[in-house]
């Protein structure tokens, strides 16, 4: 979230879209009812179904699963046609009036510098036009046909309220009510929020609805602002925490990355991520790079990471390619992955194509489970029916299963999806053998290390040389750990005077106090002020907010610098004044930034000259993305993988533009796509109120609330097919089936998509054959292999099914 | 059942010892209020009356075919969460209605007026009616008597069962389990009083969405509730899956309670509990005519034998 979750309390208005935060996240939901209740906020949800968070909205209006990107590219034109757009805002703190370069393109939904042979781009042209002086070129007046505002209003320009009704199956009336509710915010005084979930993320095009949400967010001037923002409602309640931290394939902690297997040379691999500013005087965060990357070094290498060896850089692996989920399991069913460490993860339930999950597991030479509870895939090998067929006998994977704790029997923090890190404490010993995560990760470190010791290696060092400063070896505390990820002074610091500002051994204040010439450790930058020398920030439990609005800077710690809302400096205007003087977050006293959150940008800096959006060299934040996606730098409509029309509605003559062309498609993935002529409805997973995600199966409460598995579809499908409420149906893809009852709902209506009759079928997720309640079918055998073309993350919520009497 | 210790008992079922006042409900009689239109039917409710109140029902079936689960009120499920899909025809919106159900805790309570056993059920100073499970002698009576079809028999030991609005939490100070967990605030607990003001600005809040009918659910046919509702359609409650649009007592119970219970009382003692062999022998579900009946016959039986010198 750019904002938190008190925070939505403070929003005029809510749209909830690609999410359905009553269902998936009724505590944070509580806050929707408090904007509404106190702050008299109107409230919107867009979805397929009608759902929990529409049946306390004080509007609904359905749209086709997929399209996602119609409907928010039309309210872009809509905000630009009726010119309701917060204009001191997108002048001052976007790339508005930028100059785009001269061979950038787009032409029937492909971007200039695309090669169907690899499906990916050369994104050269994407990118501004550069003065002699480095900087960017721009026209204030907007009049440039290639600024960026110029380009925006063509790109969206065929998103009309007519196309939007035909895509997204959504009548003009209630779209235009969306548009019309919503720019009632493109105005200083009124803030609008966006809630979204997997319901945005899980598309071939995931990330590129994201954005575009955000540029609708732009437009009216509504982040950085109390009660606006982009705000990710996270599903576990450490996912926020895992991806912080770096745990996604390609990503170091705190947002670094890894290099790739050309970047042998380490100070390139520094400059190519240390940009340089493209207009003039602004913070340009990532200029820091350095210190991030080096104080992580430190933390991973300790002594042996020193300016000689490039701080270890060697010991870092250098990707030759991507290692998500996707290409993992393709590799495994390859036969180049042979064994696998599922920690924390049940990628047979969890991840989309379960058949593709299991063949791949089935190839395993050893397999090992760290989880607190059985899993699917802990019991991948086991004949459960229909189920889960397999033929025991045949499958060779040894599998090891290590009982983990659970969040309560362990201490230590946990991120929310408002950023915020929040210390626990153990609440239960563990049952039986269960060790911790860090212990058993631990032991399986040391006795790695005294393999390389006894018998030697290629290249021990990156194992034999990890720093491991910890008081118990096999067991380093949630504490230690801590003070790691914020960091501490090796040497002591002097600042220009050589006066001393921190001693050898104190906990950093901040990650502001980093260097890059190895005086400094800190295992993850973004966390550094959670543990310093005043002690566990995270700890903290004074939850007084003086100013009411609700940010509570005393309770816990939020990242970065305990800031509550992101780009809080675009709250104010070029003075430093805030635009509604009702909800201040800071404000410029005339010789500094101060107010109820800390200030994004640093304390002394003239509002005159700087701007908001400090992690972009340009200070402002990007309709055009440059060179920052992978499909595009504006936003566009493709269709899903699997999809019910077979072309792509706004760019019908393009074959190349039918779905994503940078999307996540491996080699095995290509023709598994089902064809509407036999799978001619619309699949959608989702999660229940009731359950959380494949674990609760296994408890009485929620199976007694909650008991057994089912789909819904529409009365119209079900009349059509002769299905009675309670009946048990099959749901089939291209990749396989489940068997549930019918819920038979008006929740959800058939849509005229074209001129062509689209049903939804709704799956929820949660069952499966490893349970203590009622056995099921995993949703994701109805899944396809693809993602988004960014995240690799799988397209969860778009597929297409056939139903049938089971 | 709760703790009678620290509750001041209002009214007794079928008891002629007066009740005593000497302790009152100085700081208010209590309410639940459901905001219905707060409500998203997560059924964290149901959970946390089950686990407050060491209650576990059968794990069901999706063959209903509903969100409702358990689909109907047990001796294990004190609450549940009711779902209609009510298409407005005036709006032309689709409406998901989710009430929250359970007992009511009627100012004049049927089913304690209907009880024959004395003592089995109370209410308390504040409002709270409760079962005392240890004197019930599982006749049903009290379904009949309630207009809400809230009680339940438990097949397990033959007693009657429903919610006791946590009168052992509230007892202590504290609110009913299913109000603490409640995430969006849409169940409120507090005095009457302040519960009726509260109604007020939600309903206003309502009025001003377009909910022209909005309301608070208190009705005067039973002498208003200490579970209210505050509904977007309160010109239409029966639209919320079964709510009464008039809730009365049945006019047999005013018989037994107005006439002959009082008469009765001294003689019922062991013949009321005869009585019941040819209710547990029949079961406990059919309740409504083949008990009404016997309820009469019991009438009539008592008053015959008050008669006699």
């Amino acid at each position: 979230m750019t904002n938190h979750w008190v925070d939505i309390k403070n929003a005029d208005v809510i749209l909830i879209m690609g999410g359905n935060a009553a269902e998936a996240h009724p505590c944070g939901f509580k806050w929707v009812t408090e904007a509404k209740e106190h702050n008299g906020a109107y409230f919107m949800v867009v979805d397929p179904r009608f759902n929990r968070s529409a049946s306390v909205a004080d509007f609904y209006a359905p749209i086709r699963s997929g399209s996602d990107i119609v409907f928010l590219g039309g309210m872009i034109n809509y905000l630009l046609t009726h010119d309701k757009i917060h204009h001191e805002y997108v002048k001052n703190y976007t790339d508005f009036s930028f100059i785009v370069r001269e061979d950038f393109a787009f032409d029937e939904g492909i971007f200039s510098g695309y090669n169907p042979e690899t499906r990916s781009y050369d994104k050269s042209s994407w990118d501004y036009e550069l003065g002699e002086d480095g900087f960017v070129k721009v026209d204030p007046t907007l009049e440039h046909p290639r600024c960026v505002y110029q380009w925006l209003k063509r790109h969206y320009a065929g998103y009309t309220p007519e196309k939007v009704e035909s895509v997204c199956g959504t009548p003009k009336d209630k779209f235009l009510h969306v548009c019309e509710k919503f720019a009632s915010t493109a105005q200083a005084g009124r803030v609008a929020t966006i809630l979204y979930a997997l319901g945005w993320t899980q598309h071939t095009t995931g990330a590129q609805i994201l954005r575009t949400g955000a540029l609708v967010q732009l437009l009216c001037g509504n982040i950085g602002i109390a009660g606006g923002g982009m705000n990710a409602l996270r599903g576990h309640s450490n996912i926020q925490g895992l991806t912080d931290l770096g745990i996604l394939s390609a990503s170091l902690p705190g947002y670094l990355t890894l290099p790739g297997e050309k970047e042998q040379d380490y100070a390139q691999y520094i400059a190519t991520r240390t940009p340089k500013p493209l207009r003039p005087g602004q913070m340009n965060y990532w200029a820091n790079y350095g210190k991030f990357h080096v104080s992580l070094m430190k933390a991973w290498w300790g002594p042996a990471a020193t300016e000689a060896n490039n701080w270890a850089f060697d010991y870092l692996p250098k990707l030759d390619q991507s290692y998500d989920m996707l290409k993992t399991f393709d590799l495994m069913n390859q036969g180049k992955i042979n064994g696998y460490i599922a920690q924390g993860f049940n990628p047979l339930a969890a991840l989309a194509n379960s058949n593709n999950v299991r063949e791949g597991l089935k190839k395993l030479k050893f397999l090992v489970i760290m989880d607190p509870l059985v899993t699917e895939t802990s019991e991948f090998w086991k004949n459960y029916g229909e189920f889960n067929d397999v033929d025991t006998a045949s499958i060779q994977t040894e599998v090891f299963r290590l009982p983990t704790t659970c969040f309560a029997e362990e201490e230590g923090a946990v991120v929310s999806s408002s950023r915020v890190l929040q210390w626990h404490w153990k609440a239960a010993d563990a049952p039986g053998e269960a060790k911790t995560d860090v212990a058993i990760m631990s032991g399986l470190h040391l006795r790695l290390k005294a393999l390389y010791d006894k018998e030697g290696g290629k290249f021990p060092e990156p194992i034999s040389q990890l720093y491991w400063p910890y008081a118990q070896k096999e067991h380093p505390s949630s504490e230690e750990i801590a003070k790691e990820y914020n960091g501490r002074a090796l040497v002591d610091l002097t600042d220009a005077e050589g006066k001393v500002i921190r001693k050898a051994g104190e906990q950093l204040a901040g990650f502001g106090e980093m260097r890059a010439d190895g005086s400094t450790l800190g295992g993850c930058w973004i966390w550094a002020g959670a543990w310093t020398q005043a002690g566990n920030q995270m700890a903290r439990r004074d939850n007084s907010d003086p100013t009411g609005i609700g940010n509570t800077l005393n309770w816990a710690w939020a990242w970065p610098a305990n800031r509550r809302v992101l780009y809080n400096r675009a709250s104010c205007d070029r003075q430093g004044k805030p635009f509604d003087p009702n909800r201040v977050l800071i404000q410029w006293n005339g010789s500094k930034w101060g107010g109820a959150d800390v200030p994004d940008v640093a304390p002394a800096l003239d509002p005159e000259v700087v701007n908001p959006f400090i992690m972009n060299p340009e200070g402002v934040a990007r309709f055009f993305s440059r060179k920052g996606m992978n499909e595009g730098p504006f936003p566009t409509h493709y269709e899903a993988f699997d999809n019910p029309l077979g072309y792509n509605p706004m760019y019908p003559n393009n074959p190349l533009a039918v779905i994503n062309p940078a999307a996540r498609i491996l080699e095995s993935t290509k023709g598994t796509a089902g064809d509407p002529k036999d799978y001619p409805h619309v699949g959608t997973t989702y999660r229940l109120t009731e359950h959380f995600h494949y674990w609760t199966k296994h408890v009485q409460l929620n199976n007694i609330v909650q008991p057994d598995q089912f789909v819904e579809i529409g009365e119209a499908l079900a009349k059509e097919l002769g299905i009675a409420t309670g009946q048990r149906v099959k749901v089939s893809s291209k990749r396989g089936f489940v068997k549930a009852a019918a819920v038979v709902t008006k929740r959800i209506k058939p849509m005229q998509i074209d001129g062509k009759t689209i049903h939804h079928v709704g799956i929820p997720i949660h069952w499966g054959f490893s349970s203590q309640g009622r056995k099921g079918y995993l949703a994701n055998n109805l899944t396809a292999s693809v993602g988004d073309g960014n995240s690799f993350t799988p397209e969860s919520k778009t597929f297409l099914v056939k139903v049938e009497k089971a | 059942m709760s703790s009678t210790m620290s509750l001041d008992i209002k009214r007794r079922s079928a008891s002629t010892t007066p009740a005593p006042s000497g302790r009152g409900a100085h700081s208010g009689q209590v309410a639940k209020l459901i905001d219905v239109s707060k409500c998203i039917g997560c059924k964290a409710c149901q959970t946390a009356c089950m686990e407050w109140n060491d209650l576990r029902d059968e794990i069901g079936t999706a063959a209903a075919g509903v969100y409702d689960n358990p689909t109907d009120l047990t001796a294990q499920s004190w609450t549940v969460m009711r779902y209609t899909e009510y298409e407005n025809e005036s709006s032309g919106n689709l409406e998901w209605l989710i009430r929250k159900d359970g007992c009511m805790h009627c100012e004049d309570p049927g089913c304690l007026k209907a009880c024959p056993s004395p003592g089995a059920i109370v209410q308390y100073a504040n409002g709270i009616v409760d079962f005392q499970q240890d004197q019930c002698v599982g006749c049903g009576y009290c379904i009949t008597g309630c207009p809400f079809n809230i009680p339940r028999i438990s097949k397990k030991d033959n007693k009657a069962y429903k919610c006791t609005l946590c009168s052992d939490r509230v007892a202590v100070g504290r609110e009913p389990a299913c109000v603490k967990t409640c995430p969006t605030g849409a169940i409120m607990f507090g005095t009457k009083d302040a519960m009726h003001a509260q109604a007020e600005r939600r309903v206003g809040d309502l009025k001003n969405r377009g909910y022209a009918n909005a309301g608070l659910y208190d009705p005067q046919g039973v002498g208003g509730t200490h579970v209210m509702y505050v509904l977007h359609h309160a010109d239409k409650p029966s639209l919320y899956k079964g709510l009464p649009d008039d809730p009365k007592i049945s006019p047999m119970v005013s018989l037994w309670k107005g006439v002959a219970k009082p008469l009765a009382m001294a003689a019922l003692g062991a013949a009321a509990v005869g009585s019941l062999f040819h209710y547990i022998t029949k079961g406990p579900n059919e309740v409504s005519k083949e008990l009404e009946d016997e309820m009469e016959r019991k009438d009539q039986e008592a008053t015959r034998k008050e008669a006699q010198p």
